[in-house]
This record gives structure tokens, sequence and C-alpha cells, in this order.
């Protein structure tokens, strides 16, 4: 035997499973009145520097079926590429943007929408700066643990092109799986496959 | 809440501990059969922290209602309450190195004391109660503690085998610094022999680590005449020093 590291364990995760709406979004599944209104509902207001954007996603499960019972978060910089966080040591972050949303996928349609604003670039570890991302995480009945993921921008090429998380990605058939194609008027559609031939690369981060 | 100090007095930026992916729950796990279909088949792309991980949303008190800690009255008529075992459940919000994580936003949901959610999607026979909504939330203090009123959740049946039971349980969602410490997760109740059974807690494969997840009873935290206590506390990634605070201490 040697001496103990004295660390402990991670909580293991669970599943959120099908009534996650209850705890983090109960106004959206028809429990008024406990909060005012649904966390992370909200991440713009009008004074919110930069673009705005509106972001259209949908999961799909391993028969291309759209889950209606998930949860996704969002995490993002400003329109400078600076994170609203305590960690962030380079600058204060635009007072006026959360970088953080919170959404359940439609219960009929399947399809989640944030109103947000298209995120500046923030530097790698070595100081190389990645292209404009959005952080996802997404949660639901059947994912055990929740799954990490980016969304990166179809208008961003040359960013794209030389950004080190995506140049990490081997199998190059799948980096399409990351990218957010724009529809035009500020929209992107960003379609998640857990499983199958379109499989969208997740993170172990 | 700041997020957690260094000694020096900067908030924390260093990478998370790697997660322990043998002692979480993996992805494919046909006992529990929705994980079937829902379950990623390549292999997860391993990325060291940048900052889009490190980083998090800190949430402040101020957010609080009142009740938004007490399930008991936060969705009751005036003057009424839920019905079922009263309980507190409390404890603490620590990370892998042992330190309280301050600042930690909980937010837990759970059925009724017949084991009945409150959800337009949820069909099982046994009855709402008028005044229990089923969804609450706090925020941790400086040392990371943290505690909320509610009643005993009930066993609730499901479609997955012929006759498979959820034990009684209480949901927990728990944010801590960093986007990459988010964490969903289930408390289980001592005693409870629904526990070893159910094929969502066996996806867990380790039983050391479903111990982790029941609540212990606690008496001397009860409240005589009142509410009987639970303790449970929640584990968080643990996080380096970043390379500009490195000491030779580590931490």
């Amino acid at each position: 035997m040697v001496q103990s590291l004295n660390r402990l364990k991670e909580s293991p995760s669970q599943t959120a499973g099908p009534y996650v709406h209850i705890g983090l979004t109960p106004n959206f599944c028809g429990i008024p009145g406990v909060f005012e209104e649904d966390l992370g509902a909200r991440m713009v207001n009008d004074k919110t520097k930069g673009e705005r954007i509106t972001v259209r996603t949908r999961v799909f499960d391993g028969t291309g079926t759209p889950l209606k019972d998930a949860l996704i978060e969002i995490w993002q910089a400003d329109s400078d590429g600076l994170y609203n966080s305590p960690s962030e040591l380079r600058g204060q972050a635009d007072p006026n943007f959360t970088g953080w949303g919170r959404k359940p996928t439609d219960m009929v349609s399947g399809e989640c929408v944030f109103e947000t604003i298209k995120p500046g670039r923030a530097p790698f570890k070595d100081g190389r700066m990645m292209a404009p991302h959005i952080s996802f995480w997404i949660v639901a009945r059947g994912i055990n643990l929740g799954l990490q993921t980016r969304m990166y921008f179809s208008d961003e090429e040359a960013a794209n092109a030389e950004d080190p998380v995506l140049a990490r990605i081997e199998h190059r058939l799948r980096v399409p799986t990351l990218i957010a194609e724009h529809k035009g008027g500020g929209v992107y559609e960003f379609d998640i496959h857990l499983q199958g031939d379109r499989e969208t690369v997740f993170f172990d981060i | 809440m700041p997020a957690d100090k260094t000694p020096n007095g900067n908030p924390e930026t260093g990478a998370f501990f790697q997660r322990d992916r043998l002692w979480h729950p993996p992805a494919f796990t046909p006992t529990y059969k929705t994980s079937v279909l829902r379950s990623p088949q390549k292999a997860l792309l391993s990325l060291d922290n940048t900052i889009s991980e490190i980083t998090g949303p800190v949430f402040g008190h101020d957010m609080l209602g009142e009740l938004d800690n007490d399930l008991i009255h936060n969705f009751a008529k005036p003057g009424e309450s839920a019905i079922g075992e009263r309980i507190i459940v409390y404890g603490r919000v620590l990370d892998e190195r042992g330190k309280g994580v301050p600042g930690a936003l909980l937010e837990f949901w759970q059925a009724n004391a017949g084991g009945r959610y409150r959800h337009k999607k949820e069909g099982y026979i046994a009855a709402l109660d008028p005044n229990f909504g089923g969804c609450g939330r706090t925020i941790a203090d400086e040392d990371g503690n943290y505690a909320f009123r509610t009643i005993k959740p009930g066993p609730y049946p499901w479609p997955n085998g012929v006759n498979d039971w959820r034990p009684a349980h209480i949901h927990f969602s728990v944010f801590g610094h960093g986007f990459a410490q988010r964490l969903i997760t289930q408390m289980y109740f001592e005693g409870d022999p629904l526990i070893w059974l159910c094929p969502i807690v066996r996806t867990i494969p380790d039983r050391a680590a479903i111990e982790t997840l029941i609540a212990a009873l606690d008496m001397q935290a009860t409240i005589p005449m009142d509410a009987r206590a639970y303790k449970f506390d929640i584990v968080l990634r643990g996080r380096r020093s970043s390379l500009f605070e490195n000491r030779l201490e580590g931490n």
C-alpha cells in the first residue's frame, strides 16, 4: 500500500430523465408561479453588443427521430470573445450578455431555438485563436452523462480552417457535423445526431 | 458570489481534472432501454480544457425567491402545504480536492409523495397533490453548504421492463464555476431496497460509486416534531492550477 492522495471522486452522473423540465424549465412545462421565469431563457437585452443571431437546433436519435424531451444549455463568449465569468481574466465581458442559455426541445417539433449573438474569437491554450463557436451541453432521458459538443458557423470558413479544436478531428468528414448552416438573416441551423452515420463529434472535455 | 479564489486572490482558472469515465455510467447501457438509440457509438474526442470550458456563469443569491428552497410551500396555496413525509435535505458541494464550491447553483425536481410528477407527459394513476409542484433551487454558501425542505418522493413505475419501479429519488442539477463541471445526477434514500433493482441506478458500473448517491438519514440534523433530515454531499470536478499560479505543492 502507498499513501492516499486524499482526493474525492466526482459524483457519478445519472440521466436527467423525461421530466427534467420540472426542475430546469418549470414555467415551460406548466408549473407557473414558483420561479418568475425559466433560468437561461433570455441571453440578450436591448443593450447587448454584437450581431443578433438565431440558433435553431434539433437532436436526433439513432433512427433519425428528433428528441422531444431533451434539454440544451449553451455557453459562449460575447462579441469581443470574452466570457461573462469570474474566471475570465482577460477583460470585462459585456454586462448585457449572459453568455449562457437554456432551452428545452419543443414537445411537438423537437426544435430548440436560442436568440443570442455571434460570439467573437477566444484564444486556445497556446494563444492561437479559436474560430467563433458556441459550447453545447445536452441532457435527456436515455443520456446517462451530459454530452458536450461545439457549434461552429458555416460563414466563418477561414477561421474554421485554422481552428485548433477542429484540427484535432482525425476523420475530416466528421468536421461538418460541428458546423451550423447559415440560412440567411442571421439564422443558423445546427442538427445534432446522437448516433449513426452522421453522428456529431462529442468531446471528453 | 465570486468564483473560488487562489491564494493570491485571483479566481481559479486551471483546467478541470479529467473525468473518470469508468466511474460514471457509460453511454450505452441496454438494460436502460432508452439509452440504446441515444448513445454515441463513436469515441469521444478528448480535449484539454480551453477557456470555453474553464469559464462558466455564476449565479447570485439575489436571484432566489424566499420559498425557492421550500418545496413544501413554494407551490402550495396560502396556509396549506404539500402532503407527505416532511424532510430536510442538506449537504455540501465539494470538488475532488475536498474544497467547498461556494456559489454553486443547485436545482432539484421530484415526484410527489405518491410518485406522481407534475408534467403533461406523465400519466401515472397516482394523484397529483394540488399543493406540490416538485421544483426548487438554492445556491451554496461560502463553504459550499446547501439545504432545502421537501416531502419524500414516492417510488414510481416506468415503462422499461414490464415491472420496473424507480426508487424514491430527487433529481439534482449542479452548476459549479466552469461549464465543464456541469452535472446532473439523482439522490437516493438510505435503506431503499429498490435502489439495487433499478436499471438506471445500475447504469453505474461500480457499487462504490452508487453508494455515493445514497443520502444518509441524519437524526442529529432532524428537527423534532417537524422534519427528518438526509445528508447528501455532491462532488464536482476538481481543477489544476493554471500555469501562472503554479506552486510546487500544487493543489
